[in-house]
């Protein structure tokens, strides 16, 4: 299947880019406001045409164990969720840290804690770049503010999972999700053969014909072994900090205040950018595109002449830290943020800002 | 160009329906468009709103504070929709069921008797389409042929015998739109 121009939610597409990328299986379980990843490979059905298995299990516990499963076998598999289910799979994801196996993990965040609402937050940016499993791993976290992202990422994410043989995530929420937008599908790639895999994956467990076998575990009871195999993780994450921060940097060159904002919420603010413009008020918006590796660099040279930095997130002020580490507080930052579910409009993240910096418009 | 849209009325009256097809005819034409639901429980009986804009360029925030048109399908929806027309903008809403009517006087004011027009029709389906085609009346944001192309792209093809009935429904809500 050829390139094709579709208008599509950011669930859908998702789906679609996963078909499109040659995926080997999807293992979820329905939670809303994700829901539509399923219903869409449902509907697809590609078992039908490239093979892929798109399973529903019975829980989130068992959706992440069959991802583990097939990531240590060097398929290209994924799970999708929302928050109270992400929390579920915890184990899952540390474990498959610790094994050092790929795999694409997507949470379409919702309002919490506990089972909270149905509706946007980014209040898992925590458990998704600091952790969340117990043990010191981390997850290329991306995050995308639009429908061609949610379609774009998948194909990066997986390749990203595969080179470092770590865990990618997409870190986004309800509103990306529900949104529909016009949409580029990649062309369809085929699954790679059993061959293909192998020469890719030498570590995966492929059946040890002509060769030693592959054993792939967490566990390891010998402290210096777990000491080294722990130092190897961290020299992988070196790496990716090395090559792989990404950041979208706005009006940044003349701005006075900067707006951090990643996901859905950095569609708002950039129509706040244009608002404070409009006023007469230079504003410059720092969208990272990596919340883990945190894009410290791209921020601290756009921070270098501004007055001040206003963190939005749908959260209570979770970003913000990471933000505060980049700039070495040597500029004054404050957060914004709206809570349970609530979205912001343009208008209020001005007004928050305009607030908490005295900004006279002109 | 760029038209900032709010359809809200009653779950189940083809609101996102509606702002979907709107979409498709966008992009039918080529613009960048968004279409953001109120999603939650509100399939049938709560109230339900879209927001579509259409544009020429990269659309930034999908959600807004204020319209340059608000389309309204009950009482609800109008009391709480009417503050958010920016000046000069269009309010469209269909009388049925509304006790206390739109009395701002910076904005353009039209009315739609859409479900009166859908019992006549005897579908109460044409409604949307009905309210669709008042509104390309008041702002022809996009042609009329490409809401049919956007129809049948958005539509499974096992029902493309309805889309004569929606384009009758649509030139319905045409000649009935009326200035407040």
């Amino acid at each position: 299947m050829k390139e094709e121009v579709k208008l599509m939610k950011g669930n859908e597409a998702l789906a679609m880019a996963a078909i499109r990328y040659g995926a080997d299986g999807y293992f979820g379980y329905p939670i809303t406001p994700q829901s539509e990843v399923l219903e869409k490979l449902e509907a697809e059905m590609p078992w039908d045409t490239t093979g892929m298995v798109v399973l529903q299990a019975e829980s989130e516990v068992a959706a992440i164990n069959m991802v583990y499963g097939g990531a240590c076998c060097g398929k290209a598999v994924m799970t999708s969720t929302s928050s109270p289910g992400f929390s579920l799979m915890q184990e899952g994801v540390s474990f498959m840290a610790a094994s050092e196996v790929p795999a694409l993990l997507v949470n379409v965040m919702r309002g919490g804690p506990g089972l909270g609402t149905i509706h946007p937050s980014q209040a898992d940016y925590f458990q998704a770049t600091k952790g969340g499993g117990h043990g010191d791993y981390h997850m290329i976290v991306l995050a995308p503010s639009s429908v061609q992202e949610m379609t774009d990422f998948v194909a990066l994410g997986w390749d990203l999972a595969f080179k470092y043989r770590c865990l990618s995530m997409i870190l986004t929420d309800g509103l990306i999700g529900q949104l529909m937008e016009k949409v580029v599908l990649p062309e369809q790639r085929p699954r790679r053969t059993e061959e293909q895999i192998r020469q890719q994956c030498p570590w995966a467990v492929t059946g040890a014909k002509g060769r030693k076998n592959n054993i792939i575990t967490s566990l390891e009871l010998d402290d210096d072994k777990m000491e080294a195999n722990n130092n190897r993780f961290q020299a992988t994450y070196r790496e990716i900090e090395k090559n792989e921060k990404r950041c979208e940097l706005v009006n940044c060159d003349d701005a006075d205040y900067l707006i951090v904002a990643f996901g859905s919420q950095a569609r708002i603010t950039m129509k706040t950018m244009e608002l404070a413009r409009e006023q007469g008020i230079k504003v410059g918006l720092v969208r990272p595109i990596t919340l883990w590796p945190f894009p410290d660099e791209h921020l601290r040279q756009a921070a270098k002449n501004v007055k001040g930095i206003l963190v939005e997130e749908l959260d209570a002020g979770q970003m913000i830290e990471d933000v505060k580490l980049a700039v070495d507080c040597k500029v004054p930052v404050e957060h914004y943020g709206r809570l349970g579910g609530n979205v912001p409009t343009p208008d209020e993240v001005l007004d928050a800002l305009k607030q908490k910096f005295n900004i006279v418009s002109k | 160009m760029k038209e900032e849209i709010i359809i809200a009325g009653f779950g189940g009256q083809g609101v996102l329906s509606m702002g979907k097809i709107l979409a498709y005819s966008g992009l039918m034409e080529d613009k960048e468009v968004t279409w953001m639901p109120s999603y939650g429980p509100e399939q049938r009986g709560g109230t339900a709103n879209v927001t579509v804009i259409l544009s020429d360029e990269r659309i930034s925030s999908p959600i807004l504070n204020s319209y340059d048109s608000v389309i309204v399908l009950n009482q609800q929806s109008l009391d709480r929709f009417e503050s958010k027309v920016k000046p000069g903008g269009v309010l469209i809403y269909d009388s049925y069921g509304i006790h206390t009517p739109p009395t701002r006087t910076d904005i353009k004011i039209y009315k739609v008797d859409a479900t009166e027009a859908s019992f006549e029709m005897k579908n109460a389906k044409s409604f949307n389409m009905i309210v669709l085609g008042a509104y390309l009346k008041v702002r022809p944001v996009v042609t009329i042929e490409n809401v049919l192309k956007g129809l049948k792209k958005s539509l499974p093809e096992r029902h493309w015998n309805l889309i004569p009935m929606n384009e009758e429904a649509l030139k319905k809500g045409m000649s009935l739109v009326v200035d407040v």
